[in-house]
């Protein structure tokens, strides 16, 4: 069977397979993104106990794997009576894992934040919650988006593995029609493509969009 | 606490240690496939074969942009298809050696491209062949700038050998399944692995930060 015939037989699987990954995309990414900024800030705390809890949180999640944190969630959580339907487990376990590795990046655009900035928001009298969101965190924001970019290919890729707990992602019809059918170079080579295309021709363009237009909108270019 | 039984962890552990002895040689042995192929192709981008290099680039970035997980099916189920078999082992360091050499040859591109210009020219000036520039003047003045990502990249192929079970290699979390299949209890297992993993990774990235410290001092850098 040529890679054509099996697209033209299978597509409607692998449709509603790559439309739950891109929903697994956009939920675990939402909250990665608002893990890492509540993480970045409570290290930047003065607070010791908040400082502690968010590097405890950065690095038990940075120094495991991502599939043992979605075990942990899926299969042992529900023994502390927290049963997680799988679909939630799936995204709440990518999302969280991202979120540490994003927190350091939140975290590391702030602190490169020029002096200057904070000393001028400081002279007109602003808060620290106020300079924080209008003077700081824009031009964090600016200096991070690449970092980023890379980070939301790590987590599209991360969906994948949710496919281990049974979520129809598209790893998960991949698998399925190569076990009915044995066409593995085609079940697998096509989820390979749509992989790629979806990263590289749809998550890419729209990551330099946005770096440009933010870019734009602080007048930096 | 919550039902721990600390008499199936006892159990459970000698399990667990040896498992983590599996995990830790293919982690092992992933990253030196990594390393050599990596360079192989960091220098094949530069080479002077337009094609070559096109297809290099391309191929990197589609390893990059594609789940591991879903590399370590393909290269695991499509042999098979054509009539060769892989074992679990071999299947599985292939793609989790590709993948990741794909990521480093992109440090040494990014370490070799931080050398001065100047330095090139020099050799050329004292006659040096290619090979002979990279290696005595180009590769060893780019290992400072490498060795910070090639030090991630190592914690990371220890970190994504789980994956492996899949295609059932005896690491930790194959193990963990299997130990939490026979016994219905996964609170011991995966907890405990979690544990087993931190335990390596946070002491190995402490280490090679202090380690890529000790070079650049060396190297007479900062």
């Amino acid at each position: 069977m040529t890679l054509l015939e099996f697209v033209a037989q299978y597509w409607p699987r692998l449709l509603t397979g790559t439309a739950n990954t891109v929903a697994l995309f956009f939920l675990s990414a939402a909250l990665g993104i608002a893990i890492a900024l509540v993480m970045a800030l409570m290290k930047l705390s003065s607070y010791r106990a908040l400082r502690w809890t968010a590097i405890s949180y950065i690095e038990i999640f940075r120094g495991t794997s991502l599939l043992v944190q979605l075990y942990w969630v899926f299969f042992v959580m529900p023994l502390f009576g927290f049963t997680i339907e799988k679909f939630t487990a799936g995204y709440l376990a990518v999302g969280m894992n991202i979120g540490a590795y994003g927190a350091e990046l939140v975290r590391g655009a702030i602190l490169s934040t020029p002096r200057g900035q904070w000393e001028a928001a400081l002279a007109i009298n602003m808060s620290p919650a106020k300079r924080m969101w209008r003077i700081i965190l824009p031009q964090a924001l600016v200096n991070m988006l690449p970092a980023w970019g890379n980070l939301l290919i790590e987590l599209l890729k991360g969906t994948a593995l949710v496919s281990l707990i049974s979520v129809a992602d598209l790893m998960f019809e991949a698998k399925q029609i190569n076990g009915s059918t044995f066409l593995s170079a085609q079940a697998f080579g096509t989820a390979l493509i749509i992989y790629y295309v979806l990263a590289r021709f749809i998550l890419t363009p729209f990551m330099r969009w946005a770096e440009r237009a933010m870019a734009r909108k602080i007048g930096k270019a | 606490m919550f039902d721990w039984r600390w008499d199936f962890v006892a159990e459970i552990m000698p399990r667990l240690l040896w498992a983590t002895g599996n995990t830790l040689m293919a982690a092992g042995i992933g990253y030196v496939i990594a390393l050599v192929l990596g360079l192989f192709l960091a220098l094949g981008q530069r080479g002077s074969n337009r094609v070559l290099t096109t297809i290099l680039r391309e191929g990197i970035e589609f390893i990059r942009s594609t789940p591991l997980i879903l590399q370590i099916f393909f290269v695991f189920y499509v042999g098979p298809q054509f009539g060769l078999v892989l074992s679990p082992w071999v299947a599985g360091m292939i793609a989790i050696g590709l993948h990741y050499s794909c990521y480093l040859s992109e440090v040494y591109r990014g370490g070799i491209e931080s050398v001065p210009r100047g330095q090139w020219e020099a050799a050329t000036a004292l006659n040096m062949t290619r090979w002979q520039t990279y290696k005595q003047v180009i590769i060893p003045q780019s290992l400072p700038f490498a060795l910070a990502g090639m030090g991630n990249y190592l914690v990371g192929i220890f970190k994504d050998t789980p994956m492996l079970s899949v295609i059932g290699v005896y690491e930790l979390v194959h193990t963990a399944n299997a130990i939490g299949s026979e016994n219905y209890r996964f609170l011991e297992p995966y907890t405990l692995v979690g544990f087993i993993f931190l335990a390596i990774s946070l002491p190995t990235a402490a280490l090679v930060r202090l380690f890529e410290g000790r070079v650049r001092s060396k190297m007479g850098m900062n």
